[in-house]
């Protein structure tokens, strides 16, 4: 069964004259116990999507249904089954550790003590902060704990929009490990996040940007489709490997990787001419090769 | 109950761990009835004259001691000529003046009497109004004196009787002025912040994904403001009480029980700016100039209702605070009861449910 499922959905906003289309007509399914992913760049459209699925905002066209449960008119039953965590940091600075865990419990009608095991492996992490108030937590800190109080009502689905970003390496890492435990619960969990290299992590993954999405696939599916070949170019310093790359027989795209140039190359990688000082290594494409490819054809 | 308690006990832990809001919270009436009651008052004391004695008689002697035995008045010293007043007046060393004329004792004696001057610097109105006033009452009373039991045939004298407040005491009338403004300005702003703080935080996103009804999270909200307002309506009365000597000569229990009534009326005005808001500034700006300045403008705490132009008149039966006035300056001012301050009572009773419906009703589901 789908836990989720959204047909054409859009969603605009009127401010003055000027009127911003969120999202165009969008279609997904997720299925049940699935953690998805929603990758895009900023103003893609994926908080809008979030918030219709939240029951926060209203689309203005289409429906979509979590749990069986409409978005608009089954909002109120809806509301007892979901975990949210919004984009901005929503917790009480001014509130301790424990104090915001008891709150968000209490709004939804949980005690904390009843329910501290759900949460029990994040929750050690933060334990011995209990006492500290949130808003002197490290970013880390933060979010784990953000992510307590968005699951200690057990919720069937959680939606976190962009739980990373802001977020240092490590405390990512962490982060996504959490969220495989949380699914192996059978929790659905949908995930948003600006973030590439995290797509790889969901079962699956939305591209979505301009409020259209581009593609919905396995991070492996994605790669595959990708039919392309990418070299990883080393050079004197990045913009100077770029402008070399610019005009070469054979290279039709061209970006910075990392700490390398990536070069999507149309023919064969030996016949091409590779100017002087310019070092290219074939490489497995990346799915974020893929998604840049992915967004540049819908630009043009 | 226990999910209402827990939210009660969450914002009262935001009032408590900030101190500036607490300080203002507690604090704000403390100050604002001291500074009315000691500095803002426009009550004379202590004004200092001048006087011009032309005479130098006896008789001048006495009158000018009488104005300096008045605890209304303090003597600057003699002066000579207009001129000397005219300086003295621009040096700012006195407010009024006086001038005895030559052979004053004799004039005294004569049937149609003897004339002083009194010359006052008007720059301020007011208060050259209210000085003249108790300059007069002392000569008058000085004459008689003078004139002994033996009263001059065919007089009227009118005796005047301030009742309630036979001293003219400011503090009468501003301590339900501060009342009013105080429980405006601690319910209807405070609120107003308090819910926009939560939208702006993006915690309200989180409690409209909640399965919480609206109506209990206003409840939740109010709560702790109608509790710090009693608490502040208890210090502004025993301070008035002990410190400014105002008396309560009504019921307590009436007034603290009208003063809840307002207190709704605020905090259901707070409310609905938070509805419409959706940034602090924007909140504290309406609360200030929609709120603050009509309670201080039209409510009659400042400038009486009777002298407005006719559409102000109109306008001041909208400001709750008008009406909250009324009935604080008759119940403990006048020591009336409920029968006589029934009707402002049903109006902001009818104010009360009128914006707590409204408040609720665009109290939104969502976020837009």
């Amino acid at each position: 069964m789908d836990a989720i499922t959204i047909r054409d959905v859009s969603k605009a906003y009127a401010a003055g004259k000027a009127r911003t289309e969120a999202l165009r007509g969008v279609s997904l399914d997720v299925a049940d116990g699935e953690l998805f992913g929603l990758i895009g760049p900023d103003g893609a459209g994926k908080t809008s999507l979030f918030r219709i699925l939240t029951t926060l905002l209203l689309p203005d066209a289409g429906h979509a249904s979590v749990n069986g449960l409409d978005v608009v008119k089954d909002y109120r039953r809806l509301r007892t089954q979901l975990g949210y965590m919004p984009g901005r940091f929503s917790l009480y600075t001014d509130l301790t550790v424990e104090e915001n865990l008891a709150f968000f419990a209490s709004i939804f009608d949980t005690d904390m003590r009843e329910n501290l095991h759900l949460v029990q492996d994040i929750y050690t992490q933060i334990e011995p902060f209990r006492r500290f108030r949130a808003g002197n937590l490290s970013g880390g800190m933060k979010q784990k704990l953000a992510l307590c109080c968005a699951l200690i009502h057990r919720p069937r689905t959680l939606f976190l929009d962009e739980p990373t970003t802001g977020v240092d390496a490590v405390s990512r890492k962490e982060f996504w490990e959490m969220l495989k435990r949380l699914k192996a619960q059978g929790l659905t969990i949908v995930v948003s996040t600006p973030y590439m290299d995290e797509a790889s992590l969901c079962d699956r993954v939305a591209l979505i940007q301009q409020g259209r999405i581009l593609r919905v696939d396995t991070p492996e599916g994605v790669r595959r489709g990708y039919g392309r070949r990418v070299m990883a170019v080393k050079g004197p310093g990045m913009l100077r490997t770029l402008e070399r790359l610019e005009g070469v027989d054979g290279v039709v795209d061209a970006y910075p990787f990392g700490e390398r140039v990536h070069a999507v190359v149309a023919v064969d990688p030996d016949r091409i001419v590779w100017p002087e000082e310019l070092e290219a290594v074939e490489v497995t494409p990346d799915i974020e090769d893929c998604f840049i490819s992915l967004m540049k054809e819908s630009h043009d | 109950m226990k999910q209402f308690l827990q939210f009660v006990k969450k914002e009262f832990i935001h009032i408590l761990r900030d101190p500036r809001t607490l300080i203002i919270l507690v604090g704000m009436p403390m100050v604002q009835i001291l500074i009315f009651g000691f500095a803002l008052t426009n009550e004379v004391k202590n004004a200092r004259f001048v006087y011009v004695d032309h005479s130098g008689d006896p008789m001048s002697h006495r009158l000018i001691q009488r104005l300096e035995a008045s605890r209304y008045f303090e003597s600057a010293g003699a002066v000579t000529g207009p001129e000397g007043i005219d300086r003295a007046f621009r040096r700012g060393v006195c407010r009024i003046a006086l001038v005895v004329p030559a052979d004053f004792e004799a004039a005294t004696r004569r049937p149609d009497g003897a004339t002083v001057q009194l010359i006052a610097d008007a720059s301020d109105p007011n208060t050259a109004n209210t000085l003249v006033n108790y300059a007069e009452a002392v000569v008058a009373d000085f004459s008689r004196e003078l004139a002994g039991p033996a009263q001059p045939p065919f007089s009227i004298r009118s005796e005047t009787r301030m009742r309630y407040n036979p001293q003219l005491k400011g503090a009468y009338n501003f301590v339900p002025g501060v009342m009013a403004m105080v429980l405006l300005l601690v319910c209807t702003m405070m609120t107003a912040l308090t819910v926009v703080r939560e939208k702006e935080m993006g915690t309200m996103e989180v409690m409209l994904v909640s399965p919480m009804r609206p109506l209990r999270i206003i409840l939740a909200k109010a709560v702790p403001y109608l509790l710090v307002s009693f608490f502040n309506i208890t210090t502004i009365l025993l301070l008035s009480v002990f410190v400014l000597d105002v008396p309560i000569r009504g019921h307590v229990g009436l007034l603290f029980a009208e003063s809840a009534l307002f207190t709704g009326v605020a905090l259901s005005l707070g409310l609905l700016i938070s509805t419409a808001t959706a940034s602090q500034q924007t909140a504290m700006f309406i609360s200030l100039i929609g709120m603050f300045l009509p309670t201080i403008m039209l409510s009659g705490f400042m400038f009486p209702i009777e002298n407005m132009p006719l559409p102000l008149r109109v306008l001041s039966n909208v400001v709750p605070a008008r009406w909250f006035f009324v009935i604080v300056r008759s119940v403990m001012i006048k020591g009336t009861g409920i029968a006589a301050v029934w009707k402002e009572t049903l109006v902001l009773a009818g104010m009360f449910v009128f914006f707590t419906t409204l408040a609720v009703r665009k109290f939104k589901l969502r976020l837009e």
